[in-house]
């Protein structure tokens, strides 16, 4: 016994080293690759001073953006919410032909080039595209409107909730649903009852990153937004157009605005993680 | 949940409907190019006080800019433009080929439908360590030029047919020397950006490159807005005569029942109140007595004109910029 | 499992199928179909003229290259963010997300400011000899940087699920930490790892916004393969255009695909 202990000993702050290297090599690469990307904005974006940054941001056509990019996402994040729990119910409850292709095709807008979505919309509903004839007749505007907008950012963000769901709920299993149905629930109760409370973090999750992304997605939407001063240009856009106007401080004031918001909500999600914690670790416990 | 989501659904048809009622006075769209941006944000007010005095109503100019081609593009592919300001007479034959515009656009106005034009020329740092004065001076090793992607920005065609058309006129020039020297040029290039404005900020805030080819008004301008004390403007012997055009969308302006006032707001561009503004924001107008004005901002440059020296812009664009064309068989980088 | 015990069947799956067929595939068809109007021997010889395929070589490389890099460094912070606690490490977790939240062009002109030779870490390496921002090393890092959260996304529930029982058994039967990671953890974890590594790899190579800024597109040197779509929409031609598009779009399913077996094939590995 008095022997093992100072081999112990050396074996364990041999191994709060390791810890300590794993640990610094990890930060050294988020500080690299996330912490300096994000001080650069905010550093570039209060170059000329607290007053240039605020003029940026109160600027009619920055007001304009912000409302925008607020509507594009409150009608593309339910929608895509809806979507990906009616996909997560479909793919984790059932068993069918074809799931493995219907998975596939879920995620296929991930690997579709930012420049392509948006030009997909353009071939379908531009005045040259298939349906473009019929809409001018009817004088319907998607493309080059706020319905674009929308279509584009609901396609880059679809992925983003169902595939939060899907390995959740494969892996809680349908056990406590079933035994709901056994007692005489019906679908929809079973559905708020059981299997929201179930997923409702992974669900918030989901929402705060398709949001994130919607509010942030460039390359699609500069392609069916037509770029129209303070009508059709969403907060990115202006972060362009700021940007091309030589106006590089207040450009970065508008792209602070969108990662403080980006911030803002990943801290709302830590907060909730780390307020209703405990329940959380119970459920996944449970879970197993 | 169903209830915040009611919510939003009901705000956001309330945007909706706030977006419709903006767009109900009357009012024009006016769809450009990049560097335009300062020049038809005071065009637009100026034309709005001009015509409510000469006719009563109101109306407002709304504009939108991006890269030429781009902005094209989306005219064709249904953004509702009365009127198109760009930088090259191919886009616009672009939208005309597709029945948006009359096919004798640039015959409708004068000076081939340009109110306005520009020429190329370099942006040097302080005290133009290099050296440059013309442009075999940016064939030389060791000198980098910054210049946009002809593929993607139609300034840089400008740059491209300049330098072209200046070694075609030393003694002994033709084609295959000309090409020689584009390539030799386009070998001293280390970053080719898709845009006019994305070469300014490389050549500008990145500090890279000793010569940025450039509109002049782009030139003027950066050196207004990001340092008189920091870069030079040098005029080449010879450079080419840029005409950006502008045109009536016939279709659109038809269905929106804006000819007058679309009209009204390009013949506007040739008044002198209008060609003033022009010279102010480092344009070269035609108009004699704001050219004088603006006389001593520019620098004296011989032009050439692409319809002279190229045939016009599609036989021009078919030879240099199509697919395999000349500007792919260059090597361009080190 | 008891399947379709449960009710919603008919109405999920219809309103998934319905969704994706109005946003995404139909959309997909209509590109499909603007692509075929160049016939297979106009698609092969675009394709297969040396800018495009240098274009195609820089897009797949750099991209596969980021996502080995994210798949390594990925592996390392979502282990750090699980396992150990250090002051901050919520914040750097919350910070994981950024690349989704910050828009792309944003991150493009962010990262360019930082590696140009002026940059806070471009005037570092100046000195060195090494150029990040304009050459295939700069497209590289942005890639990285787009496609990091989804290693430490997918793997961060898979760790927190395992059990330590596991690792406390193979210790006790004398396994060393690094022999428990590589024969017990990292079979259980390459699941996860290769659904990360191909979403990041999904991502890395379509990706324009951000990598168009720092990329130089020297034709040949740094021109990525979105920018070769964007020069044939330059020239009117949506035909060729779309044709990329699609080649871009089949070889990325393609590589989804060879992934998504060599998942299954190391889960069955795992279970053996």
């Amino acid at each position: 016994m008095e022997a093992a202990l100072p081999l112990q000993r050396s074996r364990f702050t041999a191994r709060r080293l390791v810890h300590a290297l794993l640990i610094l090599a990890a930060l050294a690469f988020l500080a690299v690759f996330l912490l300096l990307p994000l001080a650069a904005v905010f550093v570039e974006a209060l170059r000329k001073g607290l007053g240039t940054y605020v003029a940026a941001v109160v600027h009619p056509e920055a007001i304009a953006a912000i409302k925008l990019t607020l509507l594009v996402a409150a009608i593309a994040v339910p929608l895509n919410t809806v979507f990906g729990v009616a996909a997560a119910w479909a793919m984790t409850r059932f068993d069918f032909r074809g799931k493995a292709v219907l998975g596939a095709i879920i995620d296929l807008p991930f690997s579709v080039s930012p420049v392509v979505s948006g030009l997909i919309y353009v071939l379908l509903f531009g005045a040259q595209g298939w349906f473009g004839p019929w809409l001018q007749e009817h004088d319907i505007k998607l493309i080059f409107a706020v319905p674009g907008l929308v279509l584009a950012t609901i396609f880059v963000t679809l992925p983003f909730v169902a595939r939060e769901l899907i390995p959740l709920m494969q892996s809680q299993g349908s056990d406590e649903e079933e035994a709901a149905r056994v007692l005489g629930a019906s679908g929809w109760q079973i559905f708020f009852r059981v299997t929201l409370p179930n997923i409702r973090w992974a669900l918030l999750y989901g929402v705060l990153l398709c949001n994130a992304r919607a509010m942030g997605e460039f390359g699609a939407v500069s392609v069916v937004s037509g770029h129209i001063r303070g009508l059709t240009n969403t907060l990115p856009l202006h972060v362009e157009i700021l940007y091309n106007d030589y106006n590089y401080a207040g450009a970065f004031a508008v792209a602070s605005l969108l990662a403080f918001l980006a911030l803002v909500t990943l801290g709302l999600k830590t907060f909730l993680e780390w307020r209703y914690g405990t329940e959380l670790a119970a459920r996944a416990g449970r879970g197993h | 949940m169903s209830m915040s989501l009611r919510q939003t659904l009901l705000g956001s048809l309330l945007w909706l409907g706030a977006i419709g009622a903006q767009a109900a006075d009357v009012s024009l769209l006016n769809v450009s190019y990049d560097p335009t941006r300062e020049l038809y944000k005071d065009i637009n007010a100026a034309f709005a006080e001009q015509y409510k005095k000469d006719k009563g109503d109101s109306v407002t100019v709304n504009a939108s800019h991006g890269g030429s081609g781009k902005q094209a593009r989306s005219v064709i592919d249904g953004l509702e433009a009365d009127v198109v300001t760009l930088a090259l007479a191919y886009d616009i034959d672009a939208i005309a080929e597709k029945g948006l515009v009359a096919a004798d656009w640039q015959k409708r106005l004068p000076h081939n439908s340009t109110p306005y034009t520009s020429t190329i020329v370099f942006l040097v740092r302080k005290g133009n360590p290099k050296g440059i004065k013309d442009w075999n001076d940016l064939i030389k090793p060791g000198v980098e030029v910054i210049t946009p992607n002809p593929k993607t920005s139609g300034g840089a065609r400008w740059n491209y047919l300049a330098a072209w058309g200046y070694a075609l006129r030393q003694p002994g020039g033709n084609d295959a020397k000309a090409k020689e020297f584009v390539a030799a040029l386009f070998k001293n290039v280390p970053v080719l950006d898709t845009g006019a404005r994305g070469s300014t900020t490389t050549f500008v805030q990145r500090g890279i490159g000793d010569v940025l080819l450039a509109w002049e008004n782009e030139a003027l301008l950066a050196r207004q807005e990001l340092g008189k004390d920091e870069f030079e403007i040098v005029a080449p012997s010879i450079s080419i005569l840029a005409e950006p055009p502008i045109a009536l969308v016939d279709k659109v302006a038809d269905k929106h029942g804006t000819r007058a006032v679309a009209e009204a707001y390009l013949k506007f561009l040739y008044t002198p109140a209008a060609q003033d503004i022009a010279g102010k924001h480092y344009y070269r107008p035609y108009d004699e007595k704001a050219a004088a004005k603006y006389a001593s901002v520019f620098p004296k440059v011989n032009t050439f004109t692409i319809d002279a020296e190229f045939g016009g812009w599609k036989k021009a664009q078919a030879t240099h910029f199509a697919d395999g064309g000349v500007f792919d068989q260059l090597n361009v980088g080190k | 499992m008891a399947r379709r015990v449960l009710p919603g069947f008919g109405l999920s799956l219809g309103f998934v199928l319905t969704w994706l067929g109005l946003i995404v595939l139909l959309p997909l068809a209509a590109l499909a179909l603007k692509a075929s109007g160049i016939g297979f021997g106009g698609l092969w010889t675009m394709v297969t003229t040396p800018a495009v395929l240098a274009a195609l070589k820089l897009s797949f490389g750099a991209a596969v290259l980021s996502a080995v890099i994210n798949a390594i460094a990925g592996l390392l912070v979502a282990w750090v963010l699980v396992r150990y606690s250090f002051p901050g490490r919520r914040f750097f977790d919350a910070l994981v997300d950024l690349p989704f939240a910050l828009p792309t062009a944003v991150a493009g002109i962010a990262l360019t400011a930082l590696y140009a030779p002026k940059g806070w870490i471009g005037a570092l390496l100046a000195p060195l000899g090494i150029k990040v921002a304009f050459t295939p090393l700069g497209v590289l890092i942005a890639m990285v940087f787009v496609g990091f959260p989804f290693v430490v996304r997918t793997l961060q529930p898979v760790l927190e699920s395992l059990d330590r029982d596991i690792e406390e058994a193979a210790t006790s039967l004398g396994a060393s930490r690094w022999q428990t990671f590589t024969r017990v953890l990292f079979p259980l974890l390459l699941p996860a790892l290769l659904t990360g590594f191909a979403l990041a790899l999904a991502r890395a190579v379509g990706e324009y916004g951000s990598v168009i800024f720092i990329a130089g597109n020297i034709p040949m040197k740094s021109e990525i393969l979105p920018l070769v779509i964007v020069k044939q929409l330059e020239q009117f031609k949506y035909a060729d255009a779309a044709a990329v598009g699609i080649v871009m779009l089949a070889l990325s399913f393609l590589l989804l695909l060879a992934i998504s077996l060599l998942q299954r094939w190391s889960r069955r590995w795992a279970e053996r």
